[in-house]
């Protein structure tokens, strides 16, 4: 492809995500904001395999359109009683608009005043043999940064733990969720069946490529995460009590596997989260396995939301 | 660094616990964790003041590959006010936060909150990385919105939102800022952003940054979402939020502003910051004065004194780095950010308890518990006592300190709003104090354990505590400062 | 470069409209989207800002990822409120601020 097609390209595909992304703003329609927020996820997904970083591709169209669509899918579908109230404010808003306006301008205008800096370019070159994986997104997340990656597995936790508060307090004993009936025999009872069998597939490889290629815990969790979903939908698995010991430990396996071998570092290998030279890809391995389970549990389990009883509104 | 570590780790793999393990087991486990991180807090504290800064690179990748940690003054002494703060809500909470006390939603959820809400102050407090302290704010942010949601009702439910609104409004801020600074320096750790060759974002960088932790630390005047949300919590939360949690984004904000790029001090930035915070300290005493219910007092009273704490930019930062003066100026934010913490958490303790006795906490349902619950009433009168900042608490130490280095400095006026600010304080307060320990009234109220009477009176003993042995903590306040070695007495 | 600077002030662009929705928008669920908007963009921008040196910079897109993490967790707690608001109050707006100086 030539430059000059390239970067066309790039500006079409900017364009129509700016043109999405007014659409979600300032279209008219809550439900009309949140579908158009699902498409502009996957075309800014398209935006990053454009910028050579398929890694984050993945997460955006896994994580940022994918799940939290359907997150606001949802929330949309119990809102429809309250549908009637005022998306926007009255008449136009000129403080937002001049805040929003200053904030774009004064990042452009950052953008040809911010020089291209040199570190840490050395220094990871010569690192990054020595991370245990090739790579190079996973080696940060998983080894050189791994404080950041176990704080925010612990952060999904956090907000998991805030969603349960919000059931009702007679609710606490149901089943997670919204009670769901899927007729036996019907189109979503078959999706359901044939279905997690094959995202299971792409989950596992989403984690097990993720050490050496693109990928990772957290686009795989998500992809499990949505196989549980569709099983639960389809009445395959029925979602479970909060309390239930084998889920709640399934929850934390994670973050506690990820904790507990940074102890094992500082014991044995001097420092905490130090991952020892020949034992740094096993040891990823282990936690990207464990952190996995406790992603796609997490995440299943956040969409899912509050338990509540039969037939409350 | 073992207590360093432990003082990170204990809280976080306790929240873990406290999901997994069965209830009889969690209240055990509750305990241990609660007692070890403490003794690691007094050990990180004595490692700090017998050795200097504590460092640690995690991984044992150095800086600007992998996450340093230091505990200095500044980080040690606000994981010990986290540490005090922390025992004293678990022991109060311990018979509250039960199912047969708060129902069984509650009593699952407030101790794994409180323990990562415990795990992420102590990352942000120790974290020398400008993106592990967006992670780590970021963890702090949902564990206290969830915590308010606790509350229960509308109105909390409300208020949890609308802080969730803000407080996601101020992280993108902030985050904003620290993209910046990558994309010019390649580097997100303090030490590395200190020693930079300084770019033109920078400026554009520090105003984002600080907006956003403006917003989190609840600045006039972005300090609507804080009362509603303050008083809506169960009050062992409460005093969390309080007492804790608007100190997090307070103290990057001393990171950034004395630490990592002290050259963008402007005069004109600091004066605005010190502007905000007077009119944080008048404001929030002005609506302090006019409420009806006991726990919105204690709420706008945060407001106001949080409104000291950013008097320390005008009085320390800047070309004044290394006056005569700035020393005690550091020192009294940080002395009043402490004695605040500990006073409020008694406080809103105190106010549970009054709740819990008298079913209500509007004044005129508190009138007369003073007979019924003397060793609260006190308690909360100590409290007071340091708000007012009158000798010899703590309170007093912070506003003496901030005093005379505003007359030091030439900059008497914002003596001038602390005297006001003491006045109001004194007002507010005397409303709740009158109806406590008025004659009449008192009568029928349920009674309160005296041991759950008695965690209040302590810790507001403690910053009373802090105010008399005010030379040591002085001292160790200094250690790791940037401009402390260079510096007379 | 240019195709950066395209994909940059894009970042720039939507961060300032995002803001814009957080700021102007009443009914919580577009306030919600509003937020996803400007981290998106921000990470564009951020994405952007990385591809300008010699070779990718592997550490921001790890930070990204995180960065996208932590919006959907906040974002699942930020959904579950508003259906808890309206549950609660029977709208998804919030009652005005009292307070506003």
């Amino acid at each position: 492809m030539t430059a000059a097609l390239g970067l066309a390209l790039d500006a079409a595909l900017c364009a129509l995500i700016l043109g999405v992304a007014l659409a979600v703003v300032a279209g008219r329609g809550v439900f009309r904001a949140v579908v158009f927020f699902i498409v502009y996820g996957l075309l800014a997904a398209v935006a990053w395999v454009r910028l050579d970083a398929v890694n984050v591709a993945l997460a955006e169209a896994a994580i940022g359109a994918g799940l939290t669509g359907v997150l606001l899918l949802a929330a949309h579908g119990r809102l429809r009683r309250a549908e009637a109230a005022q998306d926007l404010a009255h008449g136009m808003p000129w403080s937002a608009a001049l805040a929003g306006g200053a904030l774009a301008a004064a990042l452009g205008w950052a953008w040809f005043e911010m020089p291209i800096p040199v570190e840490p370019g050395p220094e990871l070159a010569e690192a990054l043999p020595r991370a245990g994986v090739g790579n190079p997104v996973t080696a940060v997340l998983l080894n050189f940064r791994a404080w950041d990656t176990l704080l925010e597995s612990i952060v999904l936790l956090a907000a998991l733990i805030g969603v349960w508060m919000l059931a009702r307090e007679g609710d606490w004993r149901e089943p997670l969720g919204r009670p769901q009936h899927a007729r036996p025999g019907g189109v979503m009872a078959g999706f359901g069946r044939v279905l997690p069998p094959v995202g299971l597939l792409v989950g596992v490889w989403l984690v097990w490529a993720g050490a050496d290629h693109p990928g990772g815990a957290f686009q795989g969790g998500t992809v499990l995460a949505a196989v549980g979903l569709v099983a639960v939908l389809a009445g395959v698995i029925r979602p479970p009590w909060i309390g239930a010991p084998l889920w709640q430990g399934a929850l934390v396996l994670g973050p506690a596997v990820f904790l507990l071998a940074g102890i094992a570092g500082a014991v044995l290998a001097g420092g905490f989260l130090t991952l020892p030279e020949g034992f740094a890809k096993p040891a990823i391995v282990t936690i990207e396995v464990a952190l996995t389970v406790s992603i796609a549990v997490t995440l299943a389990f956040l969409v899912l939301g509050p338990p509540e009883a039969e037939g409350a509104g | 660094m073992s207590a360093l570590l432990a003082c990170l780790v204990l809280p976080l793999l306790g929240a873990l616990a406290a999901v997994a393990l069965p209830r009889r087991a969690v209240a055990a486990v509750l305990a241990g964790v609660v007692a070890l991180t403490l003794v690691a807090a007094v050990g990180l504290a004595v490692a700090v003041h017998s050795g200097g800064v504590v460092r640690l690179a995690l991984g044992g990748w150095s800086p600007p590959l992998g996450i340093a940690l230091a505990a200095d003054g500044l980080g040690a002494a606000f994981v010990l006010l986290t540490a005090l703060v922390m025992a004293g809500v678990a022991a109060a909470a311990r018979d509250e936060m039960t199912p047969q006390g708060a129902g069984p939603r509650a009593a699952f959820g407030f101790w794994p909150l409180m323990l990562l809400l415990w795990g992420a102050l102590n990352a942000v407090f120790l974290s020398r990385d400008l993106f592990n302290l967006y992670v780590g704010i970021e963890l702090l942010t949902l564990a206290a919105v969830a915590l308010v949601a606790i509350g229960g009702r509308a109105e909390a439910i409300a208020a949890a939102m609308r802080y969730l609104i803000f407080a996601l409004a101020g992280s993108l801020l902030y985050l904003a800022g620290v993209v910046l600074i990558y994309g010019a320096h390649g580097t997100l750790d303090i030490d590395l952003v200190a020693a930079r060759d300084a770019a033109a974002p920078d400026g554009l960088a520090l105003a984002l940054m600080t907006a956003g932790l403006l917003v989190k630390t609840a600045l006039f005047p972005f300090h609507v979402w804080l009362p509603p949300a303050h008083a809506s919590a169960p009050a062992p939360a409460s005093a969390l939020l309080s007492a804790l949690v608007p100190k997090a984004s307070f103290v990057i904000l001393l990171r950034l502003w004395f630490e990592a790029m002290p050259d963008l001090g402007t005069d004109r930035a600091l004066l605005l910051l010190g502007v905000l915070g007077a009119a944080a300290i008048l404001w929030g005493s002005l609506r302090a004065l006019v409420q009806a219910r006991l726990k919105l007092i204690v709420a706008y009273s945060t407001v106001a004194q949080l409104g000291y704490l950013f008097l320390v930019f005008p009085l320390a930062g800047g070309a004044a780095g290394a006056q005569p003066w700035t020393a005690g100026a550091w020192t009294g934010a940080i002395f009043q950010a402490l004695s605040h913490g500990l006073a409020k958490a008694a406080m809103f303790l105190a106010a549970g308890l009054f709740m819990a006795a008298a079913g209500s906490d509007r004044l005129g349902a508190l009138r007369g518990l003073a007979r019924v619950m003397p060793m609260t009433a006190f308690a909360f009168a100590l409290a007071s006592v340091t708000l007012i900042s009158l000798p010899p608490s703590g309170g007093f130490t912070a506003k003496y300190l901030l005093m005379t280095s505003s007359f030091a400095a030439g900059q008497w006026i914002w003596a001038l709003v602390m005297t006001l600010g003491g006045l109001l304080t004194a007002g507010y307060l005397y409303r709740p104090m009158a109806a406590l320990f008025a004659r009449e009234g008192g009568e029928g109220v349920q009674t309160v354990a005296r041991a759950r009477q008695a965690v209040p009176l302590v810790l507001a003993g403690l910053a009373i505590l802090l105010g008399i042995l005010s030379a040591a903590p002085f001292d160790f306040l200094q250690i790791g400062r940037p401009e402390a070695a260079e510096e007379g007495p | 470069m240019a195709a950066l600077s395209i994909y940059a002030l894009t970042g720039a662009a939507l961060v300032g409209l995002g803001f814009f929705g957080l700021l102007a928008a009443r009914h919580l669920l577009r306030r919600v989207v509003a937020f996803n908007l400007i981290g998106s963009g921000l990470f564009l921008y951020f994405g952007a800002a990385a591809t300008r040196g010699a070779a990718p910079d592997p550490v921001p897109q790890a930070l990204i990822i995180t960065g996208i993490v932590v919006a959907l967790a906040a974002s699942a707690l930020a959904v579950a409120l508003v259906v808890a608001q309206v549950r609660a109050a029977g709208r998804a707006t919030l009652p005005e601020e009292e307070d506003a100086p």
